[in-house]
């Protein structure tokens, strides 16, 4: 479980939102046993939780590539645009 | 007719012959469907409304004019000097005699030769399949990184962020800065596609700029830059000028939305809408867990309960039911055989009562014995004198023997009978 929660943290919007569905799935076509249906709704659970924090903490972030330089590194302005 | 006609040519008046021209010339398909170009020189605006001007180049004039109901539409271009060029008819004012153009539309001079630069490319690009459905790319339903090449001084800019914002916040978005008019325009275009693929790898890009005159736009027609679009990595949603401006760009992007916005809006989904999806995912989770659990607590059920009929318990508890039973019947058997029993005794009662010997006495009879009580059945056992007990059926008395008579037993029927 705190494996699957390190996960978590990382997943994307889209990530978690095609795992939850792939839950829903899950629960929907195949006879479970008592314990997987847990495991499932656990998982499910955190995932919800993790999308609904995504949604309300979003905040659109701005950067710019600078014109000129062609590396990848030096050339972004964090909130150039804010 | 006249017999003259045949020796002298026919006289026409000028109606006629103005009538005449005025057929031919309107009758003629290529002068009714006619782009002029030229200057304008002598404009006039008199208070009809219509608009009188003449369209000349070095070595000719043409007198033009534009119908009130025209003139209001094309009155920004309207001016002495101007080099334009104008759509119409050609038609005969008969009362002057004279030839003009009835105006019906009108551009600055040049678009006409870009128009057909445009058209000779589109065609070229097509042909290579650039614009092919085949080839566009899906949109990401959830775009991390937007990519947005356009001027960072921009209106389109701002209007895209803030829909981004509204929209989408989940997303970050990078801007890949370039100059979308002028004659760098288009290298500047393509690097800044470029830059911003290789860099970032957005999961979409929206190529944009806000309105402007067909000029402004052309950097959008360049085919540096529509190949540079077809060979973007991510997919590209172009949002080029207004509704009505189409750009070369615009049909090799992957999607076309008509203004930078709309690109935005295009290119993202909106959180509301994504928020009202977690909610229904949410229920139907919660739902379908419920359910399972109770089909679960349901199976148990089922299953106890079928387990409790096989149970030993069961079994033991079934024994008890018929030990139960049979107590209970051996009860009755005891109660009946008992009853029986009973009824036997009575009977017997009732036997031994009739060989009761003191009921004897009932019928006469009378039981002699000694006063302690000893029974005197034999003459052999009484005494003449002895005094003796005499019971009958009521009662007793006392008596004295006074003479004992054995009897004979041959005369024993004799002497009974008198007796009985």
């Amino acid at each position: 479980m705190a494996k699957g929660k390190v996960e978590l943290e990382k997943l994307s919007y889209e990530g978690a939102l095609n795992e939850l569905k792939e839950i829903l799935e899950r629960l929907e076509t195949q006879s479970l046993e008592l314990e997987e249906i847990l495991q499932h709704f656990e998982r499910a659970k955190a995932l919800l939780q993790h999308c609904q924090a995504l949604l309300d903490k979003a905040e659109l972030k701005v950067r710019e590539l600078s014109g000129s330089d062609e590396s990848p590194e030096s050339n972004e302005v964090e909130h150039a645009l804010d | 007719m006249q017999p003259s006609e045949w020796f002298i040519p026919y006289i026409h008046t000028v109606s006629e012959i103005s009538q005449y021209i005025r057929a031919l010339l309107e009758g003629d398909e290529t002068l009714q469907d006619i782009w002029v170009q030229g200057e304008i020189s002598n404009l006039s605006r008199p208070s009809s409304g219509h608009v009188y001007f003449t369209l000349k180049d070095e070595n000719a004039a043409l007198r033009c004019i534009i119908w009130k109901m025209n003139a209001f539409r094309l009155q920004a271009l309207l001016e002495d000097g101007r080099a334009v060029e104008v759509h119409g008819s050609v038609g005969v004012y008969e009362r002057g005699g004279q030839y003009q153009l009835y105006v019906d539309n009108l551009r600055p001079a040049g678009e006409g030769a870009l128009f057909l630069e445009f058209m000779r490319l589109k065609s070229k690009l097509e042909a290579e399949g650039l614009f092919a459905e085949e080839r566009k790319r899906p949109l990401p339903t959830f775009p991390l990184i937007i990519g947005i090449v356009t001027s960072p001084t921009a209106a389109a800019l701002q209007d895209m962020l803030n829909t981004l914002r509204l929209r989408f916040p989940l997303a970050e978005v990078v801007l890949s800065p370039t100059a979308v008019q002028g004659e760098d325009a288009p290298t500047q275009i393509v690097s800044a596609l470029q830059r911003i693929n290789h860099l970032v790898k957005p999961d979409v890009i929206l190529l944009a700029r806000g309105g402007g005159s067909l000029e402004d736009l052309w950097a959008f027609n360049d085919e540096r830059v529509v190949r540079a679009v077809v060979a973007s990595e991510a997919p590209v949603v172009s949002g080029i000028g207004h509704e009505t401006d189409f750009t070369l760009v615009d049909f090799a992007a992957d999607l076309r939305a008509p203004t930078p916005t709309a690109a935005a809006v295009l290119a993202t989904p909106d959180i509301r809408d994504v928020q009202a999806e977690l909610n229904e995912i949410r229920n139907t989770l919660i739902n379908r867990t419920d359910w399972l659990l109770y089909e679960k607590k349901n199976n148990l059920q089922q299953l106890s309960f079928q387990l409790e009929k096989l149970s030993p318990l069961s079994k033991v508890r079934q024994e008890i039911q018929r030990m139960d039973e049979i107590n209970l019947r051996l009860e009755q058997f005891v109660r009946h055989q008992l009853q029986m029993r009973r009824m036997l005794v009575g009977q017997w009662q009732e036997h031994l009562n009739s060989l009761d010997p003191w009921q004897v006495l009932k019928r006469g009879y009378a039981v002699v014995s000694t006063v302690d009580g000893k029974i005197i059945n034999t003459v052999s056992k009484a005494r003449p004198g002895q005094y003796v007990d005499v019971r009958l059926q009521d009662g007793s008395f006392g008596a004295e023997i006074e003479e004992i008579k054995p009897f004979d037993f041959r005369n024993q029927s004799e002497s009974k009978t008198p007796n009985s």
